[in-house]
């Protein structure tokens, strides 16, 4: 075997409808069937880790990997908590949490596990473990976003996963948990008139959605800044979950892409999409921003050129 | 039913840092201490609030985090264990809070009456964040007052700083007029740093204070120009340029928090009483209050 064993990628939407209220619009109930094509994959997969990147865990003191065997919570939503509360109880891969932190730490990143009874998974993380794993059949990983992290260090991120995953021989299906576009409507809406919150949102998302279709992630981890601008609210410094992803993966183009669904939660785009590495690579991109292997933090500029 | 009032304004850091150095009993971790100056001013602050005769405590928190919406904690007790996501190796808080939901229902319907898109939150799991708790506590570690939080909408990711400068200001002039009409005494809370840059990396003993300092000298120039013209009663002037502070020292001012307190109080253009200013692993943090009262009013430090 040449590269780690990630059988194929999950990418789904941070919002807790398809998990607490599906019934509540066509389009939530087509999220939450596409949730359940997934789980059936993963469940007919071999994997033996589940690996998950969520936007909605952000970070500041460098990158923070869930550590406790067990964590158990009743989660609500700051924004839908009137959707009900997600009471949970995962099973974590603590073995592999420590060598994903040791395999960032060898990578120039500053990373942490964290394992405390009642820490708060964030929304992401539970709608996507509950849906696609509901039996905790298999053990799984949640690694954060930090804050600060720009291109760099989120590529590094996904370099030391992949470590991480060939150095303990696991099968992995890696989830990423983010919005296409994540602009929501800024009111309460009546479920059945959800929609995506503009044309040009749409017209973007359907865009990454054409190559997520044609397999072409690199391509989309190239574009990353640009979509940061056209679709993304400025929350945080950049789109990083399609560098993350891709370097995960491996940097390629060579998958089979499925985009099981797409439709709006509360305005912004929520997509289910599968990727499955494939033979065969497609994209028509030229890319000229240098590939890195290691993370040397900041680079000052303030002490440099100056008379 | 004589008119409520606001009887003091407090702007109050929340780095979880400081109730970690406190050592209470509710707070799982342990330290040594550190950032003294700032768990000075607080104490000093808290005896203060001691002396002055109020009902509730009305707090407006960048943590918990709003996008459809401003939301009130609408049931009257929440208990229950707060870890903060960011630092859960110093701050695993167990708490019992009591909340006046007269108060927050009056102030979420004057808000809705004046076009503020609101809601109240009513899930009893709902979890209390850890800005909410680490203000309150510090101000009140007898937990003795109800209090009311008040969600941060986050207009300045959405639209711009500008924008959120104006959503704040409404809300803080809606939810001054629910307060005159409840009848109340109120205290109201403004959690958050001031400058709010980061470092990335932390020293394994969190409360070493050889490695505490500003994350860089023009956050600090930024927040002693703040902290002058609040000094100086200017606090109209610092609301106007709120949207620049913002942007330029990444504040968490931000979500919001200073420009409704400010707003509420009618922009004082009396001398805030300053109890301290510290740099918490890079971010500035200032305790400052507003004493309408010119009697008690105090030049603290
Ligand atoms: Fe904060």
């Amino acid at each position: 075997m040449t590269g780690p064993d990630i059988l194929f990628e999950v990418y789904c939407p941070p919002h807790p409808q398809p998990l607490l209220s599906p019934e509540a619009s066509d389009g939530y109930g087509k999220l939450r069937d596409a949730y359940e094509t997934c789980r059936k994959r993963i469940e007919e997969s071999e994997a033996d880790l589940i690996l998950v990147y969520s936007t909605t865990w952000p970070s500041i003191i460098g990158h923070q990997i869930q550590a406790h065997p067990e964590p158990e919570w009743v989660h609500v939503d700051d924004d839908f908590h009137f959707l009900g509360s997600m009471p949970y109880k995962f099973r974590m891969d603590v073995e592999f949490a420590e060598a994903f932190r040791d395999a960032a730490k060898s990578r120039g990143l500053q990373s942490r596990t964290v394992a405390y009874d009642g820490f708060p998974i964030d929304t992401g993380s539970v709608v996507a473990l509950k849906l696609l794993n509901p039996e905790n059949r298999i053990p799984a990983c949640i690694v954060s976003s930090n804050m600060y992290a720009n291109r760099a260090e989120t590529i590094v991120l996904g370099k030391s996963a992949r470590d991480a995953i060939q150095e303990q021989g696991k099968k992995a299906v890696v989830v990423v948990v983010s919005s296409l576009s994540n602009r929501m409507f800024t009111e309460h809406i009546d479920p059945t008139e959800d929609r995506i919150h503009s044309a040009k949102d749409d017209e973007w998302n359907r865009k990454i959605l054409e190559f997520f279709g044609d397999g072409r992630l690199e391509d989309l981890s190239q574009l990353s800044r640009e979509i940061h601008g056209q679709i993304r609210v400025q929350k945080v410094v950049a789109y990083k979950p399609a560098w993350w992803m891709s370097a995960t993966m491996g940097q390629h183009n060579n998958y089979t892409g499925e985009v099981l669904a797409y439709e709006a939660l509360h305005g912004s785009g929520g997509a289910v999409v599968l990727l499955t590495p494939a033979s065969g690579s497609v994209g028509d991109k030229e890319f000229d921003e240098d590939d890195v292997e290691h993370y040397h933090g900041d680079r000052g500029v303030l002490d440099k050129g100056a008379l | 039913m004589a008119k409520g009032e606001i009887v003091l304004g407090c702007l109050a850091p929340h780095p979880p840092h400081v109730v970690y150095a406190e050592n209470p009993e509710q707070n799982e971790a342990f330290s040594e201490g550190g950032w003294e100056t700032l768990r000075w001013g607080y104490n000093r602050l808290a005896r203060k609030l001691k002396t002055i005769d109020y009902d509730a405590m009305v707090i407006f928190t960048p943590h918990w985090q709003t996008y459809i919406g401003t939301h009130f904690l609408g049931l009257p007790e929440f208990k229950s264990k707060s870890v903060d996501p960011v630092f859960p190796n110093i701050f695993r808080f167990n708490y019992d809070i009591s909340v006046d939901v007269d108060l927050a229902e009056k102030m979420c319907e004057v808000a809705g009456d004046s076009g503020i898109i609101t809601k109240m939150m009513r899930n009893p799991d709902f979890r209390i964040d850890y800005g909410t708790i680490t203000s309150c506590h510090m101000l009140n570690p007898d937990w003795d007052k109800p209090l009311v939080t008040i969600s941060s909408n986050r207009n300045a990711h959405y639209y711009s700083p500008e924008v959120m400068n104006e959503q704040a200001s409404a809300l803080g002039e809606a939810c001054a007029k629910a307060i005159e009409e409840s009848g109340k005494k109120v205290v109201l809370i403004s959690s958050h740093s001031l400058s709010h840059r980061h470092f990335v990396t932390e020293s394994p003993l969190p409360e070493d204070m050889s490695r505490e300092h500003i994350y860089n000298h023009s956050q600090y120039v930024w927040d002693m120009k703040l902290v002058d013209l609040m000094r100086g009663g200017k606090m109209r002037e610092v609301i106007d340029i709120m949207p620049e502070f913002t942007e330029q020292t990444i504040a968490e001012t931000e979500a919001g928090g200073l420009t409704w307190m400010m707003a509420a109080m009618g922009y004082p253009d009396y001398p805030a009483e300053i109890y301290g200013y510290q740099s918490v692993i890079g971010t500035g943090n200032l305790i400052a209050a507003w004493d309408p009262m010119e009697a008690t009013r105090e030049i603290v430090l």
